[in-house]
């Protein structure tokens, strides 16, 4: 209900929403929680796990109860807190968890079964027949049982994520927080202060007090005007700070698009609906506040019981009474404050009840001292509440209960470097403990000081320890003068009685599931939170944390202090995994790189593969070729017949430079490149320390101290922080430099018999045998452009590579393929370039895995004895040179089976097929159009010595299992004459 | 079209890092790939800083940039920043004086270098950096080398209002997406 002249969104415009389906009108300002109280709606949603009705139980983002969904499809949002979602024209919000209505839901019946479902319920009930759990029990307790649900469909939203960085961070902007801004932002600090609500303000929004004797308001617009004109301090609303990380790092969940119909504009598209922070302060200082408790008592989690500090905020800040015969039950003198406000306000206060003998008297209003509330009835909202004390029991009729239990400081963030609160017994509350996260101060009530006055003078006080930090000068000014009563609180945390008593709303945890987890031995407190699955709901347990482990203590005969709290983790707010993952949908989940070729390929039709982040050419279709294996054959010969090209531009190539560059060479690889001559390439092979093979390449020789090393297109990067830790850790002492070149040069292979004849018609200086022979580098000029030329073999043919700058790899690619196709040739992708190499025998990151050794591709040859290389002790501990390792084969089947596959395992014929008889595994496999059959690479026990042997392939996954010869790895031209032309 | 041997050659054409990816025009700012300039990286050898630097003034009227920083030099000549011990000439094609005192390697293709103007530019690689390019911080001429979302990057800046982008040529296309991603939800915030 509505109070002309109440409330800051007095006068303001209407705005039209629905609930339900409900057409309903409420105020611009309005949050949806403060429009449905303003429309007498108390019945939001139904409990978790036994359907009771819920209404709205506080005014902030710790709200257990009043959940809702939003929106439609992919853009559904489900669990949205209707005391934080703000009104907006067109607003369309719906009750969860309930069926077919909020008002008359099937699953109610629950609630009759309550005395079965208590704690452990699942655990001790589900446990056998073990089948039974994910075919029935889970799927049956998963209908019943939840919040909001997804709508299932990708979320069509806009998300964001951004870094900021600030000297001071200021979390909450309540008197404490504005204060410490005022005097961090008038010394000129770089400030940001941050505030979840849509309105800056805190407590000062929903209180009525004075500050230097005018109303709150007064300073609080004054002091706004006057942040809002330092330039240095920037002011973010709609923000909550979700989590302290390491050194000073805090993420921060920004409700951009929240309080608005979606525009489907294009620019309305693009505007995100959240945005995630990540900041980086030098000083924090927190201002959170606090968070009423509720009280445990029978019933209390009817529609209609609200926090005392939530009435009051309902009352002043939207002119709303969330009742018309409102009681209050307290152990407190702030509670006190909603008595007198509703009073002023004119709304009719039933009862005052308060658990304290000493509790303060009013003029206004008679206090029932030393009485509890035991007990409440109604069906979907309140209707009475039952108040025993001294002279036994009455029921007091009612429409709204507000009840505190206190306050508890809001310590989260100040525990998520793993601190704990420490508990103040004057407040009854933990407060945070100091330096719990280095950098970062809790100012006001979120420090358990209580006051207004205080928290003015705590939040400048820490503000001028950041300002001694940062070496920058106070401006004088004198705090201004609040209110300053002491906080006045008697221990209330449950009442005893029959009945449930709750203290999870949100996950229907009462007082007599964390008594049966005690008496079950459940009685550590993260045992009892586990158990119980209280504070484990959306709202992590704001409401219930502390309440629970006070019932705990008590049950178990411990201390508050002893009984510790649970782990606070992030998020402080629940946080869509849409604001985490803000940027990686679809091609923003990694970058793309594309080769010059790239676009001359997708012309050619080109179905194009994934190799690390780069795009390639798997083969490039002509027409009438159904599938890829033709043109695959087709390419690989041309390849051995004429002449193919593919963009090798992939390859990691590394410049290095310098005195010592020989030196790093030697070192880095297994073999020598010192007494490589210029203008030659040499193959060569790295290990990492552990004398596992890293990589392999060729490197060239360009210079006396000028070398380019070729690294594999999977370990480009490895291979080059390779090379910074050996340069900069194990040899800081030589003069070398190196940087990555990949990227400057394109780079492609020219390969084939007739390989000669296409280069010499293209370079400005046609090259023969005798000049360019095999392992041969240098410069060369094509149309006036300098490049540089390699003669290496990847394919077992006469074949070259030419680098020229990227710039010109477009149209050098199809130079290459327009005088190719001339020849007989052309283009030839990652296909038919893996089958060359196989028939070759020719390595790549499928046989170096990680887990094979020099010896075991049988290059042990190339483990030079004359020098010291990285990874040459450990390559030869006798583990790694056991003749019983597997050694890499060549296989061919002879069986009926033609099909190998790799990742198949291999096995001698007589052996059943299990596990401890697995004799190694295939890495590559490829049909070679050359040989007629498919041709495998792979790893055998003591390979080298079954050369000639039969052994059997097994492949589980696409069930092949067939009969194979074991040859040499090397199926084509083993001698390698066709590559020295 | 130029005869040579037996067939007819076409010249080689040049195509840049952005060739193909247009130019923004979003929310008051601009994106444009800046024009083609010769990109050389220069890596002293040991205790050659300070010859290096004395080459360098020598030839292009510029000193090694100090770390995070730039320096300028004759006609438009820069050296920027570029990591640790290591600066990028841009510009001129260095002084073969150089060579005596670096590691010279020439990296004109490898880059796709762009410029992202306009009032706001701060805000839109506040979503993409997570450094602190305030102006108080990172102020006119400062060059840093950072992520760029997941791509590494070098950020320049050269003037209030107006920064030089470089990241890996064959990235453009994924630079070019991802700036424009932030420039359309900074202009749809305004």
């Amino acid at each position: 209900m509505r109070i002309a002249g109440q409330g800051r969104v007095s006068g303001a415009k209407t705005v039209n929403f629905t609930f339900n389906g409900r057409h309903l009108m409420g105020l611009e300002g309005d949050t949806l929680a403060s429009a449905l109280l303003a429309n007498d709606i108390h019945l939001v949603g139904r409990s978790f796990k036994y359907h009771r009705p819920r209404g709205i139980l506080t005014a902030g983002s710790e709200e257990p109860n009043a959940l809702v969904t939003l929106g439609q499809g992919g853009q559904q949002d489900p669990n949205i807190r209707a005391t934080t979602q703000e009104l907006y024209e067109g607003l369309e919000a719906r009750s969860q968890n309930c069926w077919p209505s909020v008002e008359h839901d099937v699953l109610a019946v629950n609630n009759l079964a309550a005395p079965f479902f208590g704690a452990g319920f699942y655990y001790k009930t589900f446990m056998w027949p073990a089948a039974f759990w994910e075919k029935l029990y889970e799927p049956m307790i998963r209908r019943a049982a939840g919040l909001g649900a997804l709508s299932g469909q990708a979320d069509t939203d806009c998300y964001e994520k951004a870094f900021a960085f600030c000297d001071l961070l200021v979390v909450g902007s309540g008197p404490a927080g504005l204060m410490a801004a005022l005097t961090a932002g008038r010394a000129g600090a770089d400030v940001l202060l941050l505030e979840e609500d849509s309105q800056l303000g805190g407590r000062l929004l929903v209180e009525q007090e004075e500050i230097d004797g005018k109303p709150a308001s007064v300073w609080l617009q004054r002091a706004l005007a006057e942040l809002q004109a330092l330039d240095s301090v920037r002011l973010m609303k709609r923000t909550a700070v979700t989590g302290a990380y390491d050194q000073g790092t805090y993420g921060a969940l920004e409700r951009v698009g929240h309080h608005e119909m979606r525009r489907h504009s294009l620019k309305g598209s693009h505007r995100p609906r959240e945005c995630f922070w990540r900041i980086a302060a030098k000083h924090c200082i927190l201002a959170a506040g606090a968070i009423e408790r509720p009280v445990a008592f029978r019933n209390n989690d009817r529609p209609g019981v609200m926090m005392a500090s939530a009435v009051r905020a309902y009352l002043n800040r939207w002119g709303v009474a969330p009742g018309e015969r409102v009681t209050l039950f307290a152990n407190n003198d702030d509670a006190h404050r909603t008595a007198r406000d509703l009073v002023q306000a004119g709304v009719h206060l039933a009862a005052v009840v308060d658990s304290r003998h000493d509790a303060p008297d009013s003029d206004f209003y008679t206090v029932m001292r030393g009485a509890q509330v035991c007990d409440t009835s109604g069906g979907k909202r309140l209707e009475s509440i039952t108040v025993r004390s001294v002279r036994g029991e009455e029921k007091i009729q009612t429409d709204c209960l507000a009840m505190s239990g206190g306050w508890n400081p809001s310590v989260h963030l100040t525990c998520h470097l793993n601190a704990r609160p420490v508990w103040r017994r004057e407040v009854l509350a933990f407060v945070p403990a100091a330096g719990a996260v280095p950098g970062m101060q809790a100012v006001g009530a979120c420090n358990g000081t209580f006051s207004t006055q205080g928290a003015l003078n705590e939040g400048a006080m820490a503000a001028d320890v950041v300002l001694d930090a940062l070496g920058l000068q106070r401006a004088e000014a004198a705090v201004p003068v609040a209110e300053d009563s002491p906080y006045q609180i008697a221990p209330l945390w449950a009442v005893p009685g029959k009945g449930r008593a709750w203290l999870d709303f949100q996950n229907d945890v009462t007082v007599k599931d964390v008594t049966q987890a005690a008496t079950e031995n459940f009685s550590s407190v993260e045992h009892m939170k586990r158990y119980t699955t209280q504070g484990m709901a959306t709202d992590q347990g704001k409401n219930s944390n502390v309440a629970a482990l006070a019932v705990l203590a008590d049950v178990t005969g411990r201390s508050i202090p002893e009984t510790g709290t649970t782990t606070f983790r992030p998020p402080f707010v629940p946080v869509s995994i849409g604001a985490m993952g803000a940027g990686a949908v679809d091609h923003g989940f990694k970058p793309q790189r594309f080769l010059t070729s790239h676009g001359a390929s997708e012309e050619r039709g080109a179905s194009h593969l994934e190799v690390g982040l780069w795009y390639r050419a798997a083969y490039f279709p002509k027409p009438g070729e159904t599938n890829w294996r033709q043109s695959c054959d087709r390419e690989a010969m041309w390849v051995r017949r004429a002449v193919g090209i593919c963009d090798v531009s992939t390859l990691g190539k590394i410049d290095i430079q310098g005195p010592d560059a020989a030196k790093l060479l030697d070192f880095v690889y297994t073999n020598t490149f010192s007494t490589l001559k210029q203008g030659r390439v040499r193959y060569g092979l790295m290990l990492r320390e552990d004398g596992f093979v890293m990589d392999d390449g060729t490197c060239a020789r360009l210079g006396e101290s000028h070398y380019v090393m070729t690294t594999t297109t999977a370990a480009a990067g490895e291979v080059m922080a390779h090379l910074e830790f050996v340069a900069q850790v194990l040899r800081p002492e030589w003069d070398v430099r190196f940087t990555s070149v990949t990227e400057h040069w394109a780079q492609f292979a020219i390969a084939g018999p007739k390989s000669r004849d296409l280069l010499s018609s293209l370079l400005d200086e046609p090259i023969d045998n005798s000049s360019w022979p095999f392992m041969a580098c240098g410069e060369v000029s094509v149309m006036g452009i300098k490049g540089r030329l390699f003669r290496i073999s990847f394919s077992g043919e006469e074949a070259y590579e030419l680098a020229l700058p990227a710039d010109y790899g477009d149209s050098l690619f199809r130079t290459l393929l327009a005088r190719a196709e001339t020849l007989g040739g052309g283009a030839y992708g990652m296909e038919a370039l893996n089958v060359l190499r196989i028939e070759k025998g020719f390595i790549t990151h499928a046989e170096i895995n990680g887990t094979v050794t020099a010896h075991d591709l049988g290059l042990a040859r190339m483990l030079s004895k004359k020098k010291d290389f990285i990874g040459k002790a450990m390559a030869h501990r006798p583990g790694l040179m056991d003749a019983d390792r597997m050694q890499m084969i060549g296989l061919k089947p002879t069986g009926a089976v033609k099909e190998l596959s790799a990742g198949a395992h291999l096995f001698s014929p007589e052996d059943p097929i299990e596990r401890v008889h697995d004799q190694g595994y295939v890495t590559s496999v490829g049909f070679s159009p050359e040989l007629g059959h498919m041709i495998a690479l792979g790893f055998l026990k003591r390979g080298s010595a079954r050369i000639g042997d039969e052994i059997r392939l097994v492949d589980h996954m696409r069930g092949i299992d067939t009969l194979c010869e074991v040859v040499e790895p090397v199926f084509y031209d083993p001698e390698g004459e066709r590559t020295r032309g | 079209m130029i005869q040579r041997g037996n067939g007819p050659v076409a010249e080689l054409l040049i195509r840049t890092a952005c060739d193909g990816l247009e130019a923004l025009n979003i929310g008051g700012l601009s994106l444009a790939e800046s024009a083609p300039q010769s990109l050389t990286t220069l890596a002293p050898f040991r205790g050659q800083e300070a010859a290096l630097g004395k080459a360098m003034t020598a030839a292009h009227g510029l000193t090694f940039p100090p770390v995070k920083g730039s320096t300028l030099g004759k006609e438009g000549a820069r050296a920027i920043w570029f990591g640790r011990d290591m600066g990028l000439l841009i510009g001129p094609d260095p002084d073969p004086s150089l060579a005596k005192h670096a590691a010279l390697t020439d990296q004109s293709a490898g880059w796709a270098v762009i410029e992202l103007a306009g009032v706001g530019t701060e805000d839109v690689l506040a979503r993409l950096c997570p450094v602190d390019l305030r102006l108080a911080q990172f102020g006119i001429g400062a060059s840093l080398r950072t992520e760029l979302k997941h791509m590494m990057a070098s950020i320049f800046r050269l003037d209030k209002d107006r920064f030089q982008i470089m990241v890996f040529r064959s990235m453009a296309k994924t630079l070019h997406h991802d700036i424009k991603t932030a420039m359309e939800a900074r202009a749809a915030r305004g």
